[in-house]
């Protein structure tokens, strides 16, 4: 059931429910330090050229591999085609058989392209590889998504880096209660508060860039965000109240003066 | 020879090998994926690949990105 069990993706199992991107932080050092105080176990990456010019640091120098698994993405694809590339690019680099899919579908709201991605998780599920895509908060998407061996399935909680938190939470509960692979939401994320509403829906893990790297103190976000996760998460477990229209009284009335 | 690097012009010695390639860039113990033309070039062929003139090489690793 959602939310109960471990996070577990293909065959590996996830203390941490964050899973945290690795784009846009001033610097690798700050990167470095932000993921250490998110706690997450997997970080995204992206599949780009190398740069030939040797004198530039790599990434990879700042991220310890013994502690975070990589997430690969497809970012930037428009295709079924150039996603599947990118993705068996990204496996022949080695270190990791995940992938983030996303085929984009708009440049400006960088909205999945659902019919692309959908072709795209079917070679890549053949093809052996553990498949997360990236789609709307759409319950039927993603039960064609779960049909066709997505191993997670990520829906946004709203466009990529706009912070505009979960906008729609009764499209993610519907999907919580429509599908029976891991739940992520993905995008959208704009504070703590986004990050624990999307987990107390019962969501199986939050994915964020934008809103820890984009932040003044991207160390403090994400320690926020690390606290956030887990408090919605325990919030979810230990039950919310009901919502009522008026008034129930915390103190009783008995015992007062006549 | 010439052949098309990451996007570059490069001049490279007649019959370079991919491996031969990555030694040269310093890329050998990186990891890394290599296309040439469209192709995905797997690293147990490395050093059987042989480029020719006019190749389009592109050597690929992960990045930042969300």
């Amino acid at each position: 059931m959602h939310g109960h069990a471990p996070l577990k993706i293909g065959d590996k199992e996830f203390d941490s429910r964050l899973i945290v991107g690795t784009g846009k932080y001033s610097d690798f050092p700050t990167m470095q330090k932000a993921l250490e105080a998110s706690g997450t176990n997997m970080v995204t990456v992206a599949v780009r050229r190398v740069n030939l010019d040797r004198t530039q640091e790599s990434l990879l120098d700042y991220i310890d591999l013994k502690r975070y698994a990589l997430l690969p993405n497809t970012a930037g694809c428009y295709s079924a085609d150039e996603a599947v590339k990118y993705a068996r690019l990204a496996r022949e680099v080695g270190m990791s058989n995940m992938v983030k899919l996303e085929v984009i579908g708009d440049q400006r709201t960088l909205f999945p392209d659902n019919e692309e991605l959908l072709k795209a998780t079917k070679i890549l599920v053949k093809d052996g590889f553990i498949v997360l895509p990236y789609t709307n908060d759409d319950p039927i998407m993603a039960k064609k998504l779960e049909d066709a061996g997505a191993a997670a399935v990520m829906p946004l909680g709203a466009p990529i880096g706009s912070g505009l938190g979960i906008r729609n939470p009764h499209n993610i509960l519907i999907i919580l209660q429509t599908i029976k692979v891991p739940v992520i939401v993905d995008a959208g994320v704009g504070t703590a508060s986004d990050a624990a509403i999307a987990m107390e829906l019962g969501s199986d893990g939050v994915l964020m860039n934008t809103a820890i790297a984009g932040a003044k103190d991207p160390i403090k976000m994400a320690e926020a965000m690390r606290k956030a996760v887990e408090a919605g998460h325990l919030a979810f477990l230990a039950g919310r109240i009901p919502r009522k229209s008026y008034a129930s009284a915390s103190t009783t009335m008995e015992g007062m003066i006549e | 020879m010439q052949i098309t690097l990451n996007g570059k012009s490069r001049e490279v010695a007649d019959a370079t090998t991919v491996k031969a390639l990555l030694d040269e860039l310093g890329l050998h113990a990186m990891r890394v994926a290599v296309q040439v033309n469209l192709d995905i070039i797997k690293r147990e062929q490395y050093e059987s690949a042989v480029l020719n003139a006019g190749d389009k090489v592109e050597v690929l690793t992960f990045m930042a990105g969300g």
